[in-house]
């Protein structure tokens, strides 16, 4: 097994590249929000820091990175830095699988446009969201406050209710397509054949899940601020609690993008081979087209949350129980079922 | 074959160095005056009163110990969903009906818990 340096420097380069549009993804994601809720409430929002305040988001990260670093004296100090250091290199590890575009071809040299191309993407996705579940949960616990160990325990709750029905959509995405593999997952969605339009009952529980998982609304009870004062990051302050707010946006960024990869298209034009235009023009085209779809599904994350007001907690176990486990579970018979009749001879 | 995880290596020590990084500035650049209002948590600008380690609802509990049910189902079901498009004939018919008298099982199982009032918050 020999090392290949040039391969290592390319993913290298890669990574730092993508880590650097998400996390300006992030910021922007946040400002996006902002006026995107005022817009909505009839206000007007960050607009005096430079031009309609697009430099509000840097000078908020410049502030909270200058404020104090308060740990209560009863915490556990070690478990209170860990957690939202668990929250962001999870979200911040989920996009390695992601596919950007097909292949790219720069000084003569073919580059993928995934960062590694695994054989069982669609496992390390569910084994990371299965992992954010840890920094939240240890927040709420090692801050040794009464609302944040309440927020902590309704999010662990939540998250791992919805957990279920998230691989249970997945497994219907797997089983259409007979693989793990993201990359060819979406080769298979050419021209119109998206898997929203061969899975919408599995498209819609994931959605749903997806929602959960991120903690947006309607599914924000872990820090349902007027009960629970801040949720799990009630006693973090400066960087610690802007982390779990860039791991939040940063998991709605991922999430996006996995829902673009799996279910609308990912990088897929319908029918631009098609036109014959030149390698070159097309592989940018593939990466304009998966950031627009991703784009739009972040503004749809945007307008939901300032639309449906919160769930209460028992309506939030039993959808997750009673409504969307059994459809998945369904969606998952129902599409065995037609690849048995398609497939059987 | 192993070459193909050293990415998700790389990005997992860029993702630590990013979050220590994080961390570590405000506890460097920030001010530190602490005193015991402040590192007394939270509790509606009252006195604390006991402490947090305290015992929560069984409901929680609960929770969790069907979810293990419901995702060790899901860990089954995985390896079954990824090779069922490449089976043809008696065995695709043969890995059909096993996989459904298993998610039968499990949905009894959750039928059960349902009447039992598991599910139920109050």
């Amino acid at each position: 097994m020999t090392v290949n340096w040039i391969e290592i420097l390319i993913t290298v380069i890669k990574i730092l590249l993508v880590q650097i549009i998400l996390l300006t993804g992030v910021a922007y994601t946040v400002y996006t929000e902002r006026r995107v809720s005022a817009f909505i409430q009839n206000r007007i929002g960050p607009n005096r820091v430079g031009p309609a305040g697009l430099l509000q988001p840097i000078v908020d990260v410049v502030k909270l990175l200058m404020k104090e670093d308060i740990v209560p004296n009863q915490a556990n100090r070690f478990i209170h830095s860990l957690a939202p250091a668990i929250s962001v290199g999870v979200a911040l590890c989920t996009v390695a699988v992601i596919p950007f575009g097909d292949k790219i071809i720069l000084f003569g040299r073919e580059i993928k446009l995934q960062i590694a191309s695994v054989n069982i993407g669609v496992l390390y996705i569910l084994a990371l969201v299965s992992l954010g579940v840890y920094g939240i949960t240890l927040s709420g616990w090692s801050s040794n406050s009464k609302y944040s160990l309440l927020g902590g325990l309704r999010a662990s709750a939540q998250m791992i209710s919805y957990e279920l029905s998230m691989g249970l959509s997945l497994l219907g995405i797997v089983l259409i397509n007979g693989t793990f593999e993201l990359d060819t997952i979406v080769l298979n969605q050419y021209g119109w054949k998206w898997n929203i339009i061969l899975q919408p009952i599995g498209f819609i529980t994931f959605l749903v899940a997806a929602f959960a998982e991120t903690n947006r609304t309607p599914f924000d009870l872990p820090e349902a601020e007027q009960e629970l004062v801040g949720g799990y990051h009630t006693e973090y302050s400066s960087m610690k609690f802007a982390l779990f707010f860039l791991a939040e946006y940063a998991n709605v960024i991922v999430s996006a993008c996995i829902i673009t990869t799996l279910y609308l298209g990912g990088w897929q034009f319908p029918y631009l081979q098609t036109f014959g235009i030149s390698p070159m023009i097309m592989s940018i085209l593939q990466i304009l087209t998966f950031l627009i779809k991703a784009i739009f599904v972040v503004l749809f994350f945007i307008w939901i949350r300032w639309t449906i007001p919160r769930f209460r907690y028992d309506q939030l176990m039993s959808l997750g129980w009673k409504i969307m486990l059994p459809a998945s579970l369904l969606n998952l018979v129902v599409t065995s079922i037609i690849v048995l009749l398609l497939k059987y001879n | 074959m192993l070459t193909d995880y050293i990415p998700i290596v790389i990005i997992m020590t860029i993702a630590l160095v990013i979050a220590v990084v994080f961390i570590r500035f405000s506890t460097l650049f920030g001010p530190r005056k602490p005193n015991r209002e402040k590192l007394s948590p939270y509790e509606s600008g009252m006195e604390p009163v006991g402490t947090a380690r305290e015992k929560f609802s069984v409901k929680f509990y609960m929770v969790a110990v069907s979810f293990i049910v419901f995702d060790i189902e899901i860990v089954f079901l995985y390896p079954w969903a990824v090779s069922f498009l490449n089976l043809n004939g008696e065995k695709m018919l043969y890995a059909f009906i096993v996989a459904m008298i298993f998610i039968v099982l499990l949905a009894v199982g959750l039928i059960y818990e349902y009447k039992k009032d598991v599910l139920k918050w109050d």
